[in-house]
């Protein structure tokens, strides 16, 4: 239990090494990458803002990595969640109503499902690999968004910038708290915790679940089918990157427009890695990267480091808690010679 | 005769196991040696070892007359010792010319390897297209190819695990050819089989071995196919069994002329099979390991193949197209062959293991999995079975093989099942736990509930069987009481040189 704050600890030591090495101090560094997102309160709801589709996302990726079929594409599930979410919100532009928002929910939510079925029928008809056809749909996600929001679905009145027009009211999801930012989305996160911990505590589906990943001829002589359980974690994991996605527009952005996703969905698998895989485990990660990502846009502004640092200090503890967790299993032994 | 490999005293345990105990081999020059022995007699162990893959843990072995230690197989490569095992190792994309070249770093590799090649094939008589991908070819000329790459580097000593196990009788022909010629060039191979009519065709020495130990040497030509089965099974007439059988009821399983075509290229095809247990009944497959036991555990518990003619019924119920729940909601219970990852999962504790096999038929709570009374179900378990844990709910992977062997065995008797099918029931348990598990599985005999045993270990076999089948080559003998059958004749009927079910009894 001991060795993920282990290698928390070791990370961050290697990050301020680093951030040494490039002339800046570390502490400083890490007041604002670390220090500052946990303690400013504006800068906290960021966080819980930033936390809440990493966790959705990274909660139906469970499901797949812990049966060990590899989803890699919750970045494109989680853009048709939003694609779809958001073309409720723009037909339904100028109405008004209490469906419109939970409308606009579940077609979200099927908007991802649907996309995720793609690479699992791929599989279990056809036997091609999810890891290659789930990425590659990410882009053709991309490209998707990137055409509606030029073609058929651009404000018309937007100055011809490639954005979709902005959501009414009715379809944005409102703050909780009177003047925050923080929106029902975290609940959704949490109830996607909370359910997901009691599916695999407690439910024969998420026994048969990890038993087909742990060990695919057990889960075989229990008569779980393969094929099914394929399906269903790729549907369970593309309609909760759909859901966040259409979270992140509704609640976040208010509009659709190129580039909203952000590479949450890719973010969210370091997510689902760094909390072991545990539901628990990655609500707790999605604060952990949240609080650097948020870290990393003022640490641009104060200190003129690279945005593209905080990817490196991402893969930077992922790789700590993976060889903590390898450490924790094996004994390293230094031979001397060769062989 | 001069001699090239001489071993003398070689000792391996796994563990407690004797794998190999005290062993002396010596191979010539120009001489095909035989190294014959039922599965789990030590053959691999030993030649693992002379390959650079395990080290004895006493003895020694002489090369040209040097002691030497071979601690990998490149090492053994470069004592000019090469082997081809069982399994290929193939990367299926590329071209049988670059599966050879891959391992031949530097030296040989470049231009005239194609030649080089070329020539080798065509003077030991291996055809093979050296363009195409490994993927479109047979399982026999896959072979060639690793031969040939064994060949590359002009071994002294050639070894082959069980060459002939996925050949055709063609195929087997020609290797034997490659085989003469390279002997006759002073190459010495040694044979490693347990189908006595290729030993008496090919080698000119044959080295029996039997629970770890060399039990004789004999040369197979001057000694009959019986001679060496009763050597490589052991005798002991004097073991049989002598109990009156008592009375059976209706049949519970009837696997009724059944075809399947195995999951994988290396799975043995099963033709024909017909076979019924009747409740009340232990019917014990007998048979060398690899001649379609796994194939057929598989296609009576639906955890595989395809069942392409025929028909499995359990107590009345066709279910040969239904998956393993269907079965077992038709009353019966699976103890497959593989302990850790096919009938439980290591990583998860003895109730959790529960699961596994209760789930479509006990009740184990509704919506919500009861963690109680599955705690509870274990812990009877463990107390009715006598499975000794290190603490009260331990990981699978925790418990020794006898007693997670128990426990899984307790699993599903405790089910009470009406036919129970159970894949080498004592497969590395030791004696104890053994004669508790065959005790299990009489006493569930005798309340009714049918039986089906596949084991390698004969005495198993004779020990808890009424009747008794052997599989060879994917079909299975008819049946024969165990009180009429002797050794001798099993041994025979698993080489498949038996005259037919009715011939050569000893009794």
């Amino acid at each position: 239990m001991l060795t993920p704050v282990l290698a928390l600890v070791v990370a961050v030591l290697i990050g301020g090494l680093i951030v040494a090495l490039m002339g800046k101090s570390p502490l400083t560094a890490f007041r604002v990458f670390i220090l500052d997102p946990l303690t400013d309160p504006w800068a906290m709801q960021e966080v819980l803002l930033k936390a809440t589709p990493l966790t959705l996302i990274a909660i139906g990726l469970l499901f797949c990595f812990r049966a060990s079929r590899w989803n890699i594409g919750a970045e494109g599930q989680f853009l048709l969640g939003g694609i779809c979410g958001g073309g409720v919100a723009i037909l339904a532009h100028g109405m008004t109503g209490f469906w419109i928002l939970p409308a606009m929910l579940i077609a979200g939510a099927l908007g991802g499902l649907a996309y995720a079925a793609i690479p699992a029928v791929l599989r279990t008809r056809f036997g091609i690999s999810e890891i290659l056809t789930s990425l590659m749909l990410v882009y053709v996600a991309d490209l998707l968004l990137d055409y509606l929001v030029r073609g058929p679905w651009r404000d018309p009145k937007g100055f011809n910038f490639p954005q979709s027009v902005a959501f009414s009211d009715s379809a944005v999801l409102q703050p909780l708290f009177e003047g925050g930012r923080l929106h029902a989305g975290l609940l959704l996160a949490l109830a996607a915790v909370l359910v997901a911990f009691v599916l695999f505590r407690r439910t024969l589906f998420g026994f048969a679940v990890s038993a087909s990943g742990d060990a695919p001829r057990a889960a075989n002589f229990a008569g779980f089918n393969e094929s099914r359980i394929t399906v269903l974690v790729f549907l369970i994991s593309g309609a909760l990157a759909g859901l966040a996605g259409v979270v992140e527009v509704s609640g976040q952005v208010g509009q659709l427009r190129p580039g909203f996703g952000q590479g949450l969905g890719f973010t969210a698998i370091i997510v689902a890695f760094l909390g072991r895989l545990t539901p628990a485990g990655a609500g707790l990660s999605a604060i952990v990267i949240a609080v650097l990502l948020i870290g990393a846009e003022s640490a641009q502004v104060t200190l003129k480091l690279p945005f593209d640092l905080t990817r490196f200090f991402m893969g930077l503890l992922l790789l700590c808690v993976l060889v903590g967790e390898s450490l924790n299993r094996y004994r390293l032994e230094i031979r001397k010679g060769g062989a | 005769m001069s001699e090239f490999v001489r071993l003398s005293g070689i000792t391996k345990y796994f563990g407690a196991l004797l794998a190999n105990a005290s062993i002396d081999l010596v191979l010539r020059p120009g001489e095909i040696h035989a190294l014959l022995g039922e599965n789990g007699a030590g053959k691999s162990t030993l030649v693992k070892m002379l390959y650079g893959l395990l080290s004895p843990d006493s003895g020694e072995i002489r090369i040209n007359g040097e002691v030497v230690t071979l601690a990998s197989p490149q090492e053994a490569r470069a004592r000019g010792i090469g082997m081809v095992f069982q399994h290929f190792s193939l990367f299926d994309d590329f071209t049988a010319l670059e599966n050879i070249a891959i391992p031949l770093a530097g030296e040989v590799a470049g231009r005239d390897l194609r030649e080089k090649v070329r020539a080798k094939a065509e003077h030991f008589g291996l055809a093979i297209d050296l363009d195409r991908p490994v993927y479109t070819l047979s399982a026999g000329e896959r072979q060639r190819i690793e031969i040939l790459r064994a060949l590359m580097q002009d071994p002294k000593l050639l070894i082959l695990d069980e060459p002939t196990s996925v050949l055709t009788p063609s195929e087997s022909e020609s290797l034997f050819k490659t085989l003469d010629v390279l002997a006759a060039e002073g190459t010495s191979i040694l044979f490693i089989s347990h189908k006595l009519e290729e030993v008496r065709r090919l080698c000119s020495v044959a080295t029996v071995l039997r629970a770890g130990r060399v039990v004789a040497e004999a040369d197979p030509r001057k000694t009959s196919a019986r001679e060496l089965a009763a050597l490589m099974v052991g005798e002991g007439v004097a073991d049989l069994r002598t109990v009156p059988g008592h009375g059976f009821g209706a049949p519970v399983l009837v696997c009724d002329r059944l075809d399947v075509e195995p999951d994988t290229i290396h799975g043995i095809r099963l033709s024909g099979v017909n076979l019924t247990v009747r409740a009340g009944e232990i019917v014990a497959i007998a048979g060398v390991a690899g001649n379609g036991q796994s194939e057929l555990y598989s296609a009576i518990s639906g955890e595989g193949g395809t069942i392409t003619a025929g028909s499995v019924t359990i107590a009345g119920k066709a279910v040969t197209r239904e998956d393993i729940n269907a079965r077992r909601r038709a009353g019966a219970a699976f103890v497959p062959e593989a302990r850790l990852g096919q009938a439980t999962l290591p990583q998860g504790t003895l109730s959790d293991n529960i699961v596994l096999s209760w789930h479509a038929t006990e009740d184990i709570g509704g919506l919500f999995v009861d963690r109680n009374r599955l705690g509870a179900v274990s812990a009877g378990i463990i107390k009715a079975f006598d499975v000794r844990t290190p603490s009260t709910d331990p990981l699978a992977v925790q418990l020794s093989g006898g007693n997670l062997q128990k426990y899984i065995v307790g699993r599903e008797v405790t089910r009470n099942p009406g036919l129970i099918v159970i894949d080498q029931p004592s497969w590395g348990v030791d004696a104890r736990a053994a004669a508790h598990i065959r005790q299990t599985l009489i006493d569930l005999a005798a309340k009714g509930a049918a039986v089906l045993v596949i084991t390698q270990d004969l005495d198993e076999a004779l020990e808890l069987a009424d009747f008794i089948v052997v599989m060879c080559e994917g079909s299975l003998s008819a049946p024969r009481p165990v009180r009429e059958v002797t050794r001798d004749e099993i041994g025979l009927l698993m080489t498949h040189r038996a005259g037919g079910p009715s011939g050569g009894v000893h009794a």
